[in-house]
């Protein structure tokens, strides 16, 4: 009895969970005129148009594109800077580490709005405006905080001991670095790598206020944007949905032990 | 000394771009808030603390407040309280937990802007999902009164994932043995939870509520893009009204006093929560 109640909770908490995004599944597969028609909940002739209007009919495929470039190139350069920084906070000696760690901290908590009526001035008198460098360099400087605070954590579980070891049989900083640190905190680095790309994916203030074209504009504006003339297109904003989606699916179904480990490292341990 | 030369090299291109991208513009906002700018005519004028002293005879900004305080409050303790049940409903080995684990991240991982449209389907009036299930007609987003409870909703159902994982984390630390021995000295499940479990949970479920109450506070796309503030201004938070005075109406100055008194505000939170957490440790 004890048991089956246990389950029957598991079950209503899956389908609260996943129940949203199931129905905007179940929604794309419907044909216009079953739209509006509740019920039947699933559809009677199940169709892939919607899947193919939006790739014939809108730039999807080029939106999805400045994504990934914008989603990569943030991810690789927090990773490089975020890891330099968090290997020098951990293992070597600087002065004013706390205030460091504090400074970084603070800027996590940053509300976005209060820097982007500054940042739209100063990208648009370098001419950056509507160009995916801008969101790159924006998202890699909102990202290294979480970058340097769970790097941090993962290179102080090292050892000195191997830090002072290479040291003394003769390796640079740097040559310990990369030789041997980054491998031995490998998972970390690949925590940290997932939870970045997907800040990048999902990040829409920035991408909204700088971007003003087909050119650089990034999956969530084209969502939020999706052309309607009259009223909202909703079977194919459903195949939309699901198609940015299935990536982030994908990396949390594959993943998601790497995940929890990131976010409870970058929140908890600290 | 000379370790400590190489160390700076590691630690400066961050702290460069953190400056550069975060503490320049911080300090160039300040001096917007004290201007008139009017981005499309080139009006830019120093005109002193007009723009904050405008701000205090403001109603849509006072309204602006209300609203997102209700949105903070609301949602961060339903999430709390939502968050809490589940972790301690999945903090146990049973079948197939990975996939349960994995299910309920989903909501985290969507995108927020995709949430938004996906809840904006659900919340229809006609043809919504919601109103079918519950057997009902409500015009959920149309109404003042549904609209900011239904930004509230999907908030919750989107961030509590967040929660729950960093409070299964809390859970994981607490050692088996304390469990057992309450029972032995005959504690019931009530008392287990509120004498053992909270107790020592305290620091875990402060840092939750420092994460979950600045996201919230500072909320932007889940609203603007379920509502766009609306309607009559019922959903507009302080950060929409922020960026609809900057970038639809174009004043610079003014939007950036908003922007300003958002910072202020997000950093009077966590001074007040850091220092609840540092009380907290000592005790």
């Amino acid at each position: 009895m004890r048991r089956t109640i246990f389950y029957l909770l598991i079950i209503l908490l899956s389908l609260y969970c996943a129940g949203p995004l199931l129905w905007q599944f179940i929604t794309s597969l419907k044909p216009d005129t079953e739209l509006t028609k509740l019920p039947p909940i699933l559809p009677r002739s199940p169709t892939m148009d919607n899947y193919i209007s939006i790739f014939k009919g809108h730039p999807f495929f080029r939106i999805i594109l400045n994504s990934a470039i914008v989603a990569a190139s943030t991810t690789a350069l927090s990773l490089i800077l975020g890891s330099l920084c968090a290997f020098g906070l951990a293992k070597l000696r600087i002065g004013y580490k706390g205030l460091i760690l504090g400074f970084v901290l603070s800027v996590s908590m940053f509300p976005p709005i209060a820097t982007v009526s500054p940042l739209y001035i100063i990208i648009r008198a370098l001419g950056l405006r509507d160009t995916l460098f801008a969101l790159i360099i924006t998202y890699t400087t909102f990202s290294l905080p979480l970058a340097i605070w769970v790097l941090t954590n993962f290179f102080r579980e090292i050892p000195d001991e191997i830090y002072l070891a290479a040291r003394v049989d003769g390796c640079t900083p740097f040559q310990v670095f990369y030789k041997i640190m980054l491998p031995l905190a490998a998972p970390g680095i690949f925590a940290t790598a997932i939870l970045v790309f997907i800040f990048s994916w999902n990040e829409f203030l920035f991408a909204l206020t700088f971007t003003s074209t087909v050119a650089s504009r990034t999956i969530p504006v084209g969502i939020a944007l999706f052309p309607g003339l009259h009223e909202v297109p909703w079977g194919d904003m459903a195949a939309a949905s699901v198609v940015v989606t299935i990536p982030l699916i994908i990396l949390v179904f594959a993943f998601q032990k790497r995940i929890i480990e990131g976010l409870t490292a970058g929140s908890i341990r600290g | 000394m000379r370790d400590e030369e190489r160390g700076r090299w590691f630690v400066m291109p961050s702290l460069v771009l953190l400056s550069i991208v975060t503490i320049y513009p911080l300090i160039y906002v300040l001096y917007l808030s004290l201007q008139r700018r009017l981005l499309i005519f080139d009006v830019s004028r120093f005109i002193g603390i007009d723009n904050y002293l405008f701000l205090l005879k403001d109603d849509r900004f006072f309204n602006a407040f209300k609203n997102t305080l209700y949105f903070t409050v609301m949602s961060v303790s339903l999430e709390l309280l939502l968050g809490l049940a589940i972790a301690l409903l999945i903090n146990r080995s049973f079948r197939m937990k990975g996939l349960v684990r994995a299910i309920v991240l989903i909501p985290w991982a969507i995108p927020t802007v995709v949430s938004a449209k996906m809840w904006e389907w659900i919340y229809n009036t006609d043809f919504g999902i919601l109103n079918y299930l519950l057997g009902v007609k409500i015009n959920w987003l149309g109404s003042p009164f549904w609209a900011i409870n239904a930004a509230v909703f999907m908030d919750v159902w989107k961030t509590t994932p967040f929660v729950v994982i960093l409070l299964t984390a809390g859970l994981q630390v607490i050692p088996k043995d304390l469990y057992q021995a309450a029972r032995v000295d005959g504690a019931g499940r009530w008392d287990i939870f509120t004498r053992i479990v909270l107790p020592l949970l305290k620091p875990v479920i402060l840092v939750v509520l420092i994460f979950r109450t600045l996201d919230a506070f500072r909320v932007f796309d889940a609203i603007y893009v379920l509502t766009g503030g609306g309607p009559a201004n019922t959903t507009e938070t302080l950060s929409i009204y922020a960026y609809k005075v900057l970038f639809q109406t174009l004043q610079f100055g003014y939007g950036s006093t908003l922007a300003v008194v958002v910072f202020l505000c997000t950093g009077g939170i966590s001074i007040f929560y850091i220092r609840m957490l540092s009380r907290g440790v000592k005790l």
